[in-house]
């Protein structure tokens, strides 16, 4: 495409008042050769933005560069066809008038050269094409993994919304653990009657959906492809068939907490000492007796967080368990008014509703509920069982003897149960130098628990954050798993009781939606939602190192025996940060890549040494420190003027040749200002902070190679809200540079 | 000026960071969604929250990227100061009646912030809970969307509002602009007005409203906020003295057959988490935490075990039953019972606050949904068409009104295909 540039400088907001407009000007059409070059004093209005679109209509105008306002402002205004125009827009009024001093020399100066870094980055520019037309077509099926109440609920939610589905439950019969409960706790008003699960009705209406495909006794041996292009190879009855599917919602579940690891609390040593789960039995069968001697139990001890919120067991808290015995409480006392129950806990955890049938429970006269630390346990002849509680609330300990003991153990994720068969590791690999390198590189906890095996470089299942659950940004993006078009729900995801189980199905349901509705369309899903850029790699110059297919946080990468990359599209995200990882920059999209930023870099006009104005390339996150530094402009916090922002879709794009780049224009310091990682990361692409200051380690590598001081570089972690720290990082930072004295290779 | 807006599949009801997510999800699913907010801003309580637990991320940073989304997708039409006065017809095939208060800025309006420098009236500054005032002519917040002022309508008629539509260099000022009523159809919609704080005013021996320095968990929010009344310094409103030595009243009005019976669900994490911004702000701050349980559930846990192994916070069982000003310090003095030993303990600090509940904010008797006792949406599978999200059907958090409004968008398209 033949590029006409038009350059539009908006002058209100203060912006005309500060700078030299007319020299502003001349940067884009002497230096740049821009053929138009228009100013107005209020581009947003309708003169305005009408005098851009007349110029793309009747000029021929396919390149726009608008230097006003933050990009984040007045986007409904300056929107055009991405497929038909590029557009880039320079942030004179946050980043520059509202934080600088009026008609300064370096003001002007900062203007000038982000309208240079502006002009330059849409000049390279190309308009957007989805990938969609040279791909197959794309299938809107929803898998559901698991035939619980989660998978259950999603395959009827998705089924209800026009979309075929196919179940597979591992299980003969569906209905998972809600199956085998005989009622569940109040869930509607007045929320003081236990209710029966309604789970044959759930089972009749699955069964009864046309739309609904159901695997019993199944299980997914393979999950090959991407999103709206999965094949999935479902194995039942000793045969195998391979199904194609758009997206997947992962809702496997959970396993009781291995009560046999509980011996210390009598499981396994004493007959009368049972879990939750075998409470629910005997309420089914009607016979609340005991195993050792069959007699029915007058005495009952409910043991809370068994095996839960201890370090030794399962840290975390299952948020059932406390209503789920409090609901066998009442199965026992509504059977037997002379039962005694007692339930030791160290908190009830009702929340919402839920309280008002712990009220209810509470006023049983047959129910103590007495808080503590169950420090003993021991049998005596009868067989019953004394407990021993210290830290009550009385100061003093307690013994409690009851007939019957039952421990309330905690959910532990399918995900994050081994399977007995484990996948081999990748080989190892035979240049020392490579295996300590991928020591320091960030590595993903992936278990093998047979569920999805899919075929991804990367590894088998969904990566763990902590204790087993699936990795996602669980505050704002609670479904996003680390692999796209995947979604976790229900108790797989969290720990969580079934109503709750059932809203989360519906949520997934929707993603797993989401995800072949916009794959279709061949746009990006969430974060970047929309987005139709995508990677293309330049595959001639790869060098087969492996880097973007181990660093994609979303497992886009798959790779061929020679260790070629294998991109698969509907996987990625658009993140980028196998365009910072990739040493040879053969990854670009048509609106971003190595070169543009390169080139941004490269376009900064360097003052001489004598001049003493050092210069400071900041790359920022646009997600967090981008807006932070508007909040910046907008609070009138004035910062050094010496700084060059440039926006990053995230900090993990930052490749290794930008600071070379910096560093060979003689630019005096680079600031890369990203979210914060570690476990409880606000990276919206997960990774990509953190590998940013991985690379950075060979950043000193570099800068030894240019014989340049590693002070030159700072990498930080900020939050969006720490908008009131930006001048403080900018001074010090600068202070520093200026000790370290200008860059050598500056006027070279 | 006219408005104009297009009939749409989903009308949301709420701007919070439930209504939000319901329509960035619909519309991300290829739904039109007309998003309705009272406020002259979306973002709701969130944009009031200095930060999220347990990460510890400033509730900005999920609006930016919801703000975002919006941006970017056509199908999304947001009208702020606007309120559905009635909604008729049936799944499918609703139409709904919005009124629409002048802003009396138009969208001409960049946010210069001229006006509001001319603008010498004052008014109480809701956004912070009345804990400070801004200007009559005032921009939402720092992460407003739209990003657009607003003229009080107090001052309208007056000088004042004069002296702003004259510093206006962009037209964007219109005094005359009169409520508006506007009628649109749509196929399904969503409930998430969210909730209001339970009036502390109306638990009489916890001292709000006549202790200065007793204050609300949403209070602390602001005072802890950069962009608070403070600027994100905890002082303590009689006398601005730095608070060192602070009380978290759990259950304030919670889990009382006197005031709300259930639990809030998110109270507990909130006064941790607000335990470590003074924690934060003052190494020396001792931080006190009076509960009947800790309810931390799920991984949240590990929040609760990190902090309260920091040697400087305490948690204690036991309910406040009063608290009373030591008039001649402004310090206050909180009596605990411990029902158990029937005994009562006395302690004093500086600031106390009042960990107080979710009370739903019914959206009126003119939308037809089910509501339980304490006024929170119940799903109904008769009444299909109108579902509730978020707070408005329990009291919860964040993460889990992310998960049940993106679950509420799904049940919204299932009623357009049933259309």
């Amino acid at each position: 495409m033949d590029k006409k540039v038009g350059v539009y400088i908006c002058t209100g907001c203060e912006i005309g008042e500060s700078l030299d407009v007319p020299a502003l000007s001349k940067v884009a059409t002497s230096e740049y050769k821009v053929p138009l070059c228009k100013n107005h004093p209020m581009l947003c209005g309708k003169e305005g933005s009408s005098l851009i679109n007349s110029d793309i209509e009747k000029e021929g105008v396919n390149t726009v560069v608008i230097a006003a306002c933050s990009p984040r402002e007045k986007t409904d205004v300056f929107s055009y066809d991405p497929t038909a125009v590029c557009m880039e827009r320079v942030n004179l009024r946050e980043h520059v008038v509202w934080c600088h001093p009026s008609q300064e020399e370096d003001t002007q100066m900062l203007a000038e050269d982000y309208l240079r870094m502006g002009i330059i980055k849409a000049q390279k520019m190309a308009p957007l094409e989805p990938f969609s037309e040279e791909m197959e077509e794309i299938n809107k099926t929803i898998l559901v993994v698991g035939g619980g109440i989660t998978g259950m609920t999603a395959a009827l939610e998705a089924a209800r919304a026009g979309y075929d589905v196919v179940l597979v439950e591992k299980a003969s019969e569906l209905g998972g653990w809600m199956k085998r409960l005989w009622k569940q706790y109040p869930k509607s008003p007045p929320y003081l009657e236990l209710q029966p699960t309604g789970i044959d009705e759930t089972i009749g209406e699955v069964m009864s959906q046309t739309n609904i495909k159901v695997y019993t006794g199944a299980k997914i041996e393979k999950t090959a492809g991407a999103p709206g292009l999965f094949d999935v190879t479902i194995s039942q009855n000793g045969k195998s068939e391979t199904v194609r599917v758009g997206a997947i919602v992962e809702a496997t579940g959970w396993q009781p907490y291995d009560a046999t690891k509980l011996g210390s609390l009598g499981f396994g040593k004493y007959p009368n000492c049972v879990t939750g789960i075998m409470v629910e039995e005997m309420a089914a069968k009607g016979k609340f007796t005991r195993p050792s001697d069959g007699r029915e139990a007058k005495s009952w001890a409910f043991i809370q967080c068994a095996g839960s919120r201890d370090k030794d067991h399962l840290p975390y808290c299952s948020s059932y368990c406390c209503l789920a015995s409090l609901k066998q409480a009442k199965y026992i006392r509504e059977k037997d008014s002379d039962a005694k129950v007692y339930i030791l806990y160290k908190d009830i955890r009702t929340i919402g509703q839920y309280e008002i049938f712990y009220k209810k429970v509470q006023e049983d006269p047959g129910i103590f509920l007495t808080k503590g630390e169950v420090v003993g346990i021991s049998e005596d002849a009868e067989n019953s069982l004394v407990i021993d509680v210290d830290n009550t609330l009385l100061g003093e300990k307690i013994q409690v003897k009851a007939e019957m003991v039952v421990l309330a153990t905690g959910m532990v994720p399918q995900a994050g149960i081994e399977a007995k068969e484990v996948i081999p590791q990748e080989a190892e690999k035979t240049c020392e130098e490579k295996k300590e390198e991928e020591k320091e590189l960030p590595t993903d906890i992936i278990i093998p628990s047979d569920i999805l095996n899919l075929e991804y470089r990367q590894g088998p299942e969904l990566p763990a954050l902590r204790y087993g659950f699936p990795d996602s940004h669980y505050i704002c993006f609670p479904y996003e798993t680390r692999r796209t078009g995947i979604y976790t729900a229900g108790c797989v995801r969290q720990p969580m009781d079934s109503a709750a189980c059932m809203d989360d199905a519906a949520g997934a349901a929707l993603k797993a939606i989401q995800c072949v509705e916009l794959t279709a369309q061949g746009k990006a899903l969430h974060p970047r939602a929309g987005d139709m850029s995508y990677p293309e790699l330049y595959m001639s110059r790869c060098t087969q190192c492996k880097r973007c297919t181990e660093e994609c946080p979303f497992g886009m990468y798959n790779e061929d025996e020679k260790a070629n990359p294998l991109p698969n599209l509907t996987r990625c995200r658009r993140c980028g940060i196998c365009m910072g990882s990739c040493p040879e920059r053969i990854i670009s999209f048509k609106d971003y890549s190595v070169d543009i930023i390169s080139s941004m870099v490269k376009a900064i006009d360097v003052p001489e040494e004598d001049e003493e104005k050092p210069r400071i390339v900041a790359f920022l996150c646009e997600n967090d420190a981008y807006p932070s530094l508007d909040i910046a402009g907008r609070k009138r916090l004035s910062y050094n003027p010496y700084v060059r922002v440039i926006p990053l879709r995230c900090l993990g794009n930052v490749n290794l040749v930008w600071i070379a780049d910096a560093l060979g224009k003689g630019i005096d310091g680079i600031l890369l200002i990203g979210c914060k990682y570690g476990d409880d990361y606000q990276c919206h692409f997960i990774k990509g902070s953190e590998l940013a200051n991985y690379r950075m380690e060979k950043i000193k590598e570099t800068l030894d190679r240019l014989r340049l001081e590693s002070d030159r570089i700072r990498i930080l972690e900020l939050s969006l809200g720490e908008y009131d720290k930006l001048p403080g990082i900018f001074d010090d930072f600068l202070k520093k540079i200026e000790e370290v004295g200008p860059n050598p290779y500056k006027g070279l | 000026m006219e408005r104009e807006v297009s009939d749409g599949d989903v009308l949301v009801i709420g701007g919070g960071i439930s209504g939000l997510t319901t329509a960035v999800e619909a519309a991300e699913a290829g739904c039109k969604v007309i998003l309705v907010e009272k406020e002259p801003s979306l973002g709701g309580k969130v944009a009031r929250n200095n930060k999220y637990y347990t990460k510890l991320c400033p509730p900005s940073c999920g609006l930016e990227i919801n703000f975002k989304r919006i941006k970017r997708n056509p199908d999304i039409q947001c009208l702020t100061l606007a309120e559905v006065e009635a909604i008729s017809g049936g799944e499918g095939n609703y139409e709904a009646t919005i009124r629409v208060n002048p802003r009396y800025v138009n969208d001409n309006c960049t946010a210069c912030g001229e006006c509001a420098k001319v603008c010498a009236t004052e008014i109480p500054n809701e956004f912070n809970y009345g804990m400070d005032k801004r200007k009559a002519a005032y921009l939402p917040h720092l992460m407003a969307f739209p990003m657009r002022y607003v003229i009080a309508p107090e001052i309208i008629g007056t000088d004042e509002a004069k002296k702003c539509l004259k510093a206006c260099k962009y037209n964007a000022i219109d005094l005359d602009m009169k409520q508006e009523s506007l009628k649109v159809k749509v196929g399904a919609v969503v409930v998430a007005t969210g909730w209001d704080p339970y009036d502390a005013t109306k638990i009489d021996n916890l001292g709000f409203g006549k202790c200065p320095n007793v204050i609300t968990n949403v209070m602390m929010e602001r005072l802890a906020s950069p962009s608070g009344p403070t600027k994100g310094k905890i002082v303590r409103p009689s006398d601005g003295k730095e608070v060192k030595n602070i009380i978290f009243a759990q259950c304030a009005g919670s889990r009382d057959e006197n005031h709300l019976p259930y639990c809030s669900g998110v109270c507990c994490l909130a006064s941790l988490k607000q335990a470590t911004y003074v924690r934060e702000q003052y190494p020396d701050a001792k931080a006190t935490i009076f509960y009947i349980d800790v309810r931390a559930l799920g991984k949240f846990e590990d929040f609760y075990t990190k902090v309260a192994g920091d040697e400087n916070v305490s948690l204690i069982k036991g309910k406040a039953a009063k608290v009373e000003e030591d008039p001649a310090t402004g310090d206050v003095v909180v009596e605990v019972e411990d029902t158990m030993k029937g005994d009562k303990i006395r302690v004093r600090a500086e600031m106390v606050v009042l960990a107080t509940g979710m009370v739903p904010r019914a959206p009126g008797s003119n939308i037809n949904v089910t509501y339980d006792e304490f006024g929170f949406i119940v799903s109904d599978p008769s009444r299909r068409g109108i579902y509730g999200a978020g707070c408005v059907r329990r009291p919860t958090g964040v993460a889990q009104s992310v998960q049940d409004a993106t679950g509420a968008a799904l049940k919204a398209i299932q009623s357009i295909v049933r259309r």
